[in-house]
């Protein structure tokens, strides 16, 4: 009885470790729950993913973009402007963990925005910016 | 015969054992023993303060000064890092668990950069201001510059490599 017991918790543990990594949520979900967000902004019309690429390449505050730390090309490895500590790529198509867990992507905006435009990010700049992401190949 | 054989070599192992925990382990100077301490790790710390810079060895400062930097995250040397309470309770008791318990003079402040440490100082007072000046290197947070495998917490003399 307790072999059995034993055994069937390392088949459990066997398939936890050979499992895919569980992502909470996927990109797409991602994006409909920032549209859900700015749908309640007036005038409202819908992403656009070319205007996320020329805010993420645009300077804002303090001479920084958001492509100052993650390149013009977001399916690229990136740097820390301060630290250089190495970024992995920002863009889903090169790096599946990105924009796979809402609380983590609520997080890093708040605090990237408030770094690059000294505010926090509207629905729409997010909703943009991750539409633009969506189309970057890797 | 055999039986004595075995007997004296389990006794000699444990013998050995003994040696080598109760034995301190030779090392040129008290500094140096740093790049040599087993890496203490936790996962919320790696990804939280990992995600910046090196995630710092809680070993480089005291309990006060890891203190002071987790209750000031919102200004945190000109970025806002602030964390939800529970990761930043969690970072906060695992940097003192670890942190540098060695005597230190008093300070008014305690320090908030590892480079401004006495211990810092005496250990790169080899390296030239060049280095430091070199774009490579850029900033003295950059501990991967230099040393590198310190993602992985190993700050080693004989893993350096300066850039040219």
């Amino acid at each position: 009885m307790l072999r059995a017991f034993f055994a069937s918790g390392l088949v459990v543990a066997a398939v936890g470790l050979t499992a895919n990594p569980a992502f909470a949520e996927t990109p797409v979900e991602v994006l409909a729950a920032l549209k859900a967000e700015a749908s309640g902004t007036p005038g409202f019309q819908g992403f656009s993913a070319e205007h996320g690429e020329s805010f993420f390449k645009t300077k804002h505050s303090h001479n920084l973009s958001c492509s100052t730390c993650h390149t013009d090309n977001p399916a690229a490895q990136g740097k820390h402007s301060e630290t250089d500590k190495l970024i992995k790529p920002l863009a889903p198509a090169a790096n599946e963990e990105r924009f796979t867990d809402m609380k983590k992507v609520a997080k890093w905006f708040k605090r990237n925005c408030n770094d690059v435009l000294d505010r926090e990010c509207t629905p729409q700049e997010k909703g943009d910016v991750l539409s633009y992401l969506l189309t970057v190949k890797k | 015969m055999l039986l004595k054989v075995k007997n004296l070599t389990r006794m000699f192992a444990v013998v050995v054992l003994i040696m080598g925990a109760t034995m301190p382990v030779a090392h040129a100077d008290d500094d140096e023993d740093e790049g040599r301490q087993p890496a203490v790790s936790n996962a919320k710390w790696v990804s939280e303060c990992g995600a910046c810079h090196v995630a710092y060895p809680p070993r480089y400062l005291p309990a006060e000064s890891w203190r002071a930097i987790m209750s000031g995250l919102d200004k945190h040397f000109g970025s806002n890092a602030g964390l939800d309470a529970a990761s930043a309770n969690e970072i906060t008791a695992f940097l003192e668990k670890n942190a540098d318990t060695r005597k230190h003079e008093t300070l008014a402040k305690p320090l908030l950069r590892i480079t401004e440490t006495r211990w810092f100082k005496s250990e790169h007072r080899e390296v030239a201001a060049h280095n430091w000046k070199n774009p490579k290197v850029k900033s003295r947070a950059n501990c991967g510059a230099c040393h590198t495998k310190a993602e992985s917490g190993d700050f080693n003399e004989d893993n350096v490599k300066i850039p040219k």
